[in-house]
């Protein structure tokens, strides 16, 4: 076969590599088919590897150096794999780190290689995807890392938001002085001084990534890890862009349109603008107008609340992120079949926000077994809230918060939330008097249909369920 | 409400405002590549990318993150070629090398992880089954 017979060859191997991507995805949208989808990337993905793999320039001296990494790569990504569900968030910030380190890598060693020896190879265009990639990866990189560890709670780094005066200004002029070196490279992409603003630009990137999550609180980390997720698919398109292969053109914009709309979504859910999830340093100790009155939670114990699920013929029960905490699952999913036996409908209602990642908590209660027909979107549960008897508050707070529909100076105003004051009667779990992530108060509590058991969620709901199995066998 | 919008996407804006010189190609050869080409790729993609993903399930937005992470891990592609050319110097085999590492990475725990949380993922049916 001769060279230009076997390029076409892999040309045309990246070709179905890509369909088989676009396929991938296109299964994600029923969980029926969802398991054929990750077939068809693994298919994908092996297809690139082995259309790279078969150019006879590789694999030469080299090999041990790629074979070692692979194999690493395999060592560590499989107990990566294997992260308890409550961890995922961090494990998918940490592989976004990845990959943007990989981006900012290939970026920075393609930028020296062309740059030192074959200067007529470094086009304006070539020299603005470099940058345009080593910019993304490095600030995804570190940005993700500090993710990562917020939601891993790593003891040195801070989980409320840091602030300061200045800060969005500080980081604007950072990031403006990254771009424009950038610009000016790209400019005079063999200018001698852009040997030394190179490494300038790498060490910005990497600061602004850092100063541009420590100011965001734990309850924006779905919509800055759905935002480092798009970054992270830009700068595989940039290095598209430099490696002048469609391939990674069009893997990285799947990519970076996925985040984009799980962050758009995320933001939607909370009625925020991603400015304002940025730069607004939202989850700060509030505060609070206190209306000065005197508010008294309603109390029930475990038998009252039995009785009346017992006789409810349609429950609904609205998880929140305090439910996986307390590792309730487990016996939620006890609960649920308790009430099925006794005939009543039962519906999880899952707010966008609820977990920390889109959609986690829809992987935790699928975890504990929950059939995920029962799994319903906040859209599709609120009409039916008004004819709910009771529903079930276990660990949810802010997206249960009647002050989102009608409290003007709530910093929740305006998000939409789950219709719980809307049933018939609410119980709410809950662990301690303090208030929720956001640390606002809750009108829910102290409506008058509203009766609070306070305690951990495991234990409430664990009794819960053995009160109403006890009761069946009284029958 | 402008300056919001554009604060949202003020990296990528960056770069787009920054992309017009790139196009000023004078003096040197373009090295020739098709970049008009890869852009037109790159638009048809994000289109493609942003009307596939609509329609994903909001069951799987998780498992949706953790896939679309594998599939962005095809840098792989990248690493590959600048580790394994043997006429570049040492240090770019060894940053070469450590991109691959990562890509490898995020290949392997991204698509089993997708995978084991997609097994969980059953109708009442398939569970009394």
């Amino acid at each position: 076969m001769n060279a230009a017979t076997f390029d076409s060859v892999i040309k045309i191997v990246y070709l179905v590599s890509t369909a088989l991507f676009i396929f991938s995805l296109r299964w994600m949208s029923d969980p029926k088919t969802a398991r054929r989808g990750v077939i068809a990337g693994v298919a994908a993905m092996a297809a690139a590897f082995a259309g790279t793999i078969i150019k006879p320039s590789i694999l030469g001296e080299n090999l041990h150096f790629v074979a070692l990494a692979v194999i690493l790569g395999f060592i560590v990504g499989i107990p990566l794999s294997r992260v308890p569900l409550t961890a995922v968030p961090q494990r998918t910030a940490l592989s976004h780190a990845f990959g943007g380190l990989a981006a900012g890598l290939v970026g920075t060693a393609k930028f020296y290689h062309w740059y030192l020896d074959a200067p007529a190879e470094l086009t304006h265009f070539r020299m603005f995807a470099i940058i345009a990639e080593i910019i993304l990866g490095y600030l995804t990189f570190t940005g993700s890392l500090m993710a990562a560890g917020k939601l891993q709670e790593v003891r040195f780094i801070p989980q409320r938001p840091v602030t300061y005066r200045g800060q969005n200004e500080m980081n604007l002029t950072l990031f403006s002085v990254a771009v424009t070196l950038g610009v000016l490279l790209v400019i005079m992409p063999w200018a001698g001084w852009a040997l030394y603003a190179f490494p300038v630009i790498i060490g910005l990137s990497l600061l602004f990534g850092v100063l541009l999550t420590i100011p965001i609180g734990g309850a924006d980390m779905p919509t800055v890890i759905a935002l480092l997720n798009s970054y992270a698919g830009l700068s595989a398109v940039f290095m598209g862009f430099v490696l002048d292969n469609p391939l990674l053109v069009t893997a990285g914009a799947l990519d970076g349109s996925s985040g984009l709309i799980l962050a758009i979504i995320m933001c939607k859910a909370m009625n925020r603008s991603f400015a304002n999830v940025l730069f607004g340093a939202f989850g700060q100790v509030q505060q609070t107008a206190s209306s000065g009155e005197h508010k008294v939670y309603k109390p029930e114990t475990i038998e009252g609340a039995a009785q009346i699920l017992e006789q409810a013929g349609s429950v609904v029960i609205i998880p929140g992120y305090g439910m996986a905490v307390a590792q309730a699952q487990h016996k939620v999913r006890e609960l649920y079949e308790q009430l099925r036996k006794r005939g009543a409908t039962v519906k999880f209602a899952v707010h966008p926000v609820a977990g920390r990642m889109p959609g986690h908590m829809n992987v935790l209660l699928a975890e504990a077994e929950i059939p995920y027909e029962d799994l319903v979107g906040m859209e599709d549960i609120n009409p039916d809230m008004p004819q709910c008897d009771v529903a079930l508050v276990i660990g949810a707070n802010d997206v249960v918060n009647p002050a989102a529909r009608t409290e003007k100076a709530s910093p929740i105003y305006g998000m939409p939330i789950i219709d719980a004051d809307k049933a018939r009667t609410v119980f709410a779990i809950k662990r301690s008097k303090n208030p929720g992530f956001a640390g606002i108060d809750n009108e829910l509590y102290f409506a008058p249909q509203t009766f609070m058991l306070f305690g951990d969620a495991k234990n409430v709901v664990g009794e819960l369920g053995k009160q109403l199995a006890g009761g069946a066998l009284g029958h | 409400m402008m300056t919001k919008k554009f604060a949202l996407l003020a990296p990528p804006c960056a770069m787009v405002l920054a992309a017009p010189p790139a196009f000023a190609e004078t003096g040197h050869p373009a090295g020739g590549q098709d970049f008009i080409g890869l852009l037109f790729v790159f638009m048809l993609a994000t289109f493609i990318g942003l009307m596939v993903i609509s329609r994903v399930s909001r069951l799987l937005h998780t498992p949706l993150m953790s896939l679309t992470n594998a599939i962005s891990a095809i840098s792989v592609v990248g690493a590959l070629l600048v580790a394994s050319e043997q006429d570049y110097p040492f240090y770019i085999t060894v940053l070469g090398s450590v991109a691959l590492f990562c890509s490898m990475t995020n290949i392997v725990s991204g698509f089993l992880i997708t995978d084991r949380m997609l097994k969980m993922f059953k109708t009442g049916k398939e569970r009394s089954r």
